[in-house]
């Protein structure tokens, strides 16, 4: 993020500072000393922000979730930072590497290019929903098995993906595996090893 | 009692495998703290100058904010006033920038702020207010308009005997009045070493004189000395928690400015704060590998035998710090030429510092020396394979020392037997598969042995289970499976029954993960202190039974529930008792290497064969097969150490083909801004890559016989493709990476 030398920022006359700036005003004009106290409490500030979070009901790994989020934040964020499921990875912010891949609806997405908002009523899949209980996903005991990564981070978009691609009818053949699972980076290189994780799940005709 | 299997070369799976399949594995910016605030860099918009005032109300007043940290307003880091002036020596305290300490800018988006806010979210949007005005000089960006300023390093003009000072043996540039010679300059462009986790930390002061970060790092005790000296703190005061790092290959070898921005940040709120760096500032400061001009002359007789060499490179490093890196070693050992020169020089750019990147200068130097041994076996018509083989040498001719082992040789003949050498033709462009021209090429590829001291400790707990720890770090190989294994073979018990810890500061001390050091610096640390714990035991056992106080330490056995003796099973005595009168089992013991690496000449070899397709119209170059094999000495875990060779190949792949970050020299800004602008290789680019080990050990390293895999996996590569390109198209470029526009 650059600091721009001359620029007049257009968020100066956002609602949120209208919000901020009216409030103080009409404290100011109605004079009631505990207005002037909330508005130095920086209350004015609170009821903006509550003003701009949006009410949203998500069920994420099978658990209902009520939210209010600010319409801003993305999946990924709010599964990260707000859920605490810190499977899901950040690797570009830009739904470049794959890495945030989580299933919504049963369709894999980049959770980084998608808001929270968006996503109202939802069912949200996420690595730390795969396994059923001890019991590993297919997908996931096959790259155990044949060391689909190295460092660990790009793991669980490669595993979400590679889900969806068997699921998608997509891994019917090395290339294929290859070029449907192409928006999930691998920088450590364990490539051939997932291809064959995802051809060993899709031979041995599992239920994924 | 049953014996054992052998773990040691077993292609286990990886101990901590289960955590990172199902997202349980943290990494640094994974970690709750009550209180947790967010960080969010300002960088400069200018390459060099001052800054002449930043205007911060605007950020200070969005919701949320708790601090806007600038030169202005930030406390003074204690360790500034004592670090070191010297450019020389590798990094100032806690970073080469004494971050916020003063008004200058060295590079374009150098942090020239640091907001904090509750959420990540109002960080981010307070970050975009801050503003900045600056007074402009001029600055360079380009190595090439540089070259005539380059420079002997500090290190070579204060020892003569430096790697990186001016090398000759025989006559100086004596390739010059060759009959038979070639002359090339080539060229790496910068790469960058982008791990899939982005560069991050998360900074607590847990009290004023306490300091404890989550850190992406190789090392968790460098990392731990650079910031307890920047804030003057004990170093026992520090705590570095680095249990998952999400890939490096390099780029956590140096403590970095985002690092001192959120200890900063985290003293002026008095919170902890979690700083992540976006895909963007990945590229401007946490290092890169540099941008490296090389010139290689050669001359050879007829018959095919190398006569002289001469070598010469010019890599960029920044105003601030000397970054120096072998791109000439391989050249001064690998071939037995009598005549040979190098000449390393630096050019220092208005750009952040360079860093390490995984098989860091050999494998820039590997691509000149590798494309020259080809150039010359074409001119010659030898296949190049038989060239290499005519200036094979025994000895290092170097150091005049000899090998500690060599099987690169051996090396050859696997790989030429898998990649199907005997299909490749003399002749360029002989090869048709349809449109694609279709070609073979190799690369060699050397690294140092490299062995530093280690610690570690084991400690056998009364279910009969044993507890290992050591501060090494796991960056993506399988350090702690290939330890598990170590210590698996050493004590005779199951690898389930062993659990090591790693990646933290407090535990027994480790080198830095880098230079292919750590399986044979630990290595040796885990199986001692194994050894260790089994005399332990025993001495604790003699107490208690007569039989173990005689018994040799060898003869130690460890049974589920009972210690007992190989040769006498009937001599048990439980862990219960044994531990009971002790309190506790537990050693830390210390491996060092002795002075043969002052007798031997140590290094890991690799050679790389490719295939590759190229389009005859587009000029797209596949890699269509790739075979490395490895002279690693003893291999520990099959399964990771090929993984790790696969990886290593696929960067090569990176190397050759795509990787490249370039600045608008006009702006002194990078204009590959990400994924999307740096192309590395994702699954499409990556063939199905053979790899094979001669796995001969090399009991001169270590007890262990290992010698090394992280760098040689890729040192090599990249020529192999440069060869084998010009092997199917009769294209010579030695300019990487090999794009379509330099082949139509």
């Amino acid at each position: 993020m650059n600091a721009e030398p001359e620029l007049e920022s257009p968020h100066d006359d956002s609602r949120r500072t209208f919000l901020k700036q009216s409030s103080v005003l009409t404290a100011m004009a109605l004079v009631p000393s505990p207005v002037v106290t909330a508005a130095a409490a920086e209350l004015d500030e609170k009821v903006a922000a509550a003003f701009e979070k949006v009410p949203l009901s998500l069920k994420v790994n099978g658990t209902k979730h009520k939210l209010k989020v600010e319409p801003r934040t993305t999946l990924l964020d709010l599964l990260r930072e707000q859920l605490h499921l810190t499977g899901t990875k950040k690797g570009c912010d830009y739904g470049q590497c794959g890495a945030c891949t989580v299933h919504v609806d049963g369709q894999r997405v980049n959770s980084c290019l998608s808001f929270a908002v968006m996503h109202d009523g939802q069912e949200i899949t996420t690595i730390e929903g795969l396994a059923k209980g001890d019991e590993l996903h297919p997908m996931q005991e096959a790259f155990v098995k044949h060391d689909g990564f190295q460092c660990g981070y790009c793991t669980p978009g490669q595993i979400m993906s590679a889900v969806a691609c068997v699921r998608e009818g997509h891994a019917g053949s090395e290339g294929e595996i290859r070029e449907y699972m192409s928006g999930n980076i691998c920088r450590c290189g364990a490539y051939s090893n997932i291809v064959a994780a995802i051809q060993d799940v899709k031979q041995g005709g599992q239920k994924v | 009692m049953k014996a054992q299997q052998k773990q040691i070369g077993a292609p286990m799976n990886r101990v901590d495998g289960h955590l990172k399949v199902t997202g349980a594995a943290k990494y640094s910016a994974e970690y709750e703290l009550p209180g947790l605030a967010y960080a969010v860099l300002v960088g400069s918009t200018i390459t060099k100058g001052r800054l002449t005032s930043i205007d911060a109300k605007a950020a200070e007043r969005a919701p949320g904010v708790l601090a806007v940290i600038t030169h202005y307003n930030s406390p003074k880091v204690p360790g500034y006033d004592t670090a070191g002036k010297d450019p020389s020596q590798p990094a100032t305290v806690g970073g080469p920038i004494k971050l916020f300490n003063d008004d200058k800018i060295r590079f374009n988006d150098q942090p020239i702020a640091v907001v904090v806010a509750d959420t990540l979210e109002r960080a981010r949007y307070a970050a975009r207010l801050v503003k900045a005005q600056y007074a402009k000089e001029a600055h360079q960006t380009n190595l090439e308009d540089n070259k005539p300023q380059a420079f002997l390093p500090t290190s070579a003009k204060k020892n003569p005997k430096s790697p990186m000072a001016d090398y000759q043996r025989g006559q100086a540039d004596a390739y010059k009045t060759g009959a038979i010679k070639i002359e090339g300059e080539y060229v790496i462009p910068t790469e960058v070493h982008h791990p899939m986790e982005l560069q991050s930390i998360t900074a607590h002061w847990e009290a004023p004189d306490r300091l404890t970060l989550y850190d992406k790092t190789q090392g968790t005790l460098a990392t731990r000395r650079d910031f307890a000296k920047e804030w003057g703190l004990p170093e026992a005061n520090v705590k570095v928690i680095a249990t998952f790092v999400g890939g490096a290959f390099g780029n956590a070898l140096h403590s970095w400015p985002h690092e001192s921005a959120a200890i900063i940040a985290a003293k002026v709120v008095n919170r902890p704060v979690k700083l992540m760096l976006t895909r963007e500032q990945m590229f401007t400061m946490v290092g890169y590998r540099p941008y490296t001009w090389q010139k290689l002359g050669m001359s050879a007789t007829p018959d095919g035998k190398i006569t002289a060499i001469t070598h010469e490179s010019i890599g960029q490093t920044s105003t601030y710090e000397e970054f120096t890196e072998s791109t000439l070693a391989q050249t001064r050992m690998m071939y037995a030429s009598p005549n040979l020169t190098t000449r390393y020089r630096l050019a220092a750019l208005d750009i952040g510092s360079p860093i390490w990147m995984r098989g860091p200068g050999e494998a820039t130097g590997a691509f000149a020396l590798e494309s020259a041994m080809d150039e010359m076996a074409h001119l010659l018509n030898l296949d190049p394979l038989e060239f290499r083989l005519r200036n094979y040498t025994d000895t290092d001719p170097e150091k005049n020392r000899p090998w500690s082992t060599k099987f690169l040789k051996e090396c050859y003949k696997l790989g030429a037997d898998r990649i199907g050498w005997n299909k490749r033709k003399l002749k360029p462009g002989s090869i048709r598969d349809g449109e694609w021209l279709v070609g073979y090429g190799m690369g060699v590829g050397t690294f140092g042995a490299h062995r530093g001291g280690a610690h570690a400790s084991a400690q056998l707990r009364p279910d009969g289970t044993v507890l290992m720890q050591c501060a090494t770090t796991d960056i993506g190989p399988g350090t702690g499976t290939a330890m598990t294994q170590i210590a698996a073979d050493t004590l005779g018990i199951a690898p389930e029954k062993i659990t090591f810890e790693l990646g933290h500061s407090d535990y027994p001390q480790a080198g830095t993960q880098g230079g292919s050091s750590t399986v044979n610096s630990v290595g040796p640390a885990v199986q001692q202190a194994c050894l260790a714990l089994k005399d332990k035991l025993r001495e604790l056992a003699g107490a208690q039974n007569p039989a173990f106080a005689s018994a040799k330490k060898d003869d130690v056995a460890l049974g589920d529930k009972h210690l007992s003796l190989s040769s006498n099973t009937a001599a048990r005595v439980p862990y219960a008792d044994l531990l009971k009168q002790a309190g506790a089992a537990s050693v830390t013991v210390e491996a060092k290497p002795g002075n043969e690496g002052q007798q031997y000449s140590m290094y890991s070899f690799s050679v790389h064969f490719a295939e590759v397709r190229v389009h005859e119209l587009t000029g797209e170059v596949r890699v269509s097969k790739l075979v490395s094999c490895a002279d690693a000495g003893t291999i520990i875990n099959e399964k990771t150490a090929a993984n790790q060779m696969k990886g290593g190949a696929v960067g090569g792949i990176g190397m050759a083909l795509m990787e490249h970050a370039r600045i608008d020299d006009r702006f002194g800004r990078y204009v590959t801004k990400d994924l999307a602008d740096y192309h590395v290789p994702v699954h499409a680019d990556a063939p199905n890559i053979e790899v094979a080990f001669v796995n001969q050990p090399d009991l001169k390293v270590n007890a262990l016989g290992t010698k090394g895999i992280g760098e040689i996996a890729t040192i090599g590569v990249a020529p192999a493709i440069a060869n084998a390109v010009f092997n199917a198209t009769g294209k010579r470029v030695r300019e990487l990476p090999i794009t379509p526009d330099k082949l139509v």
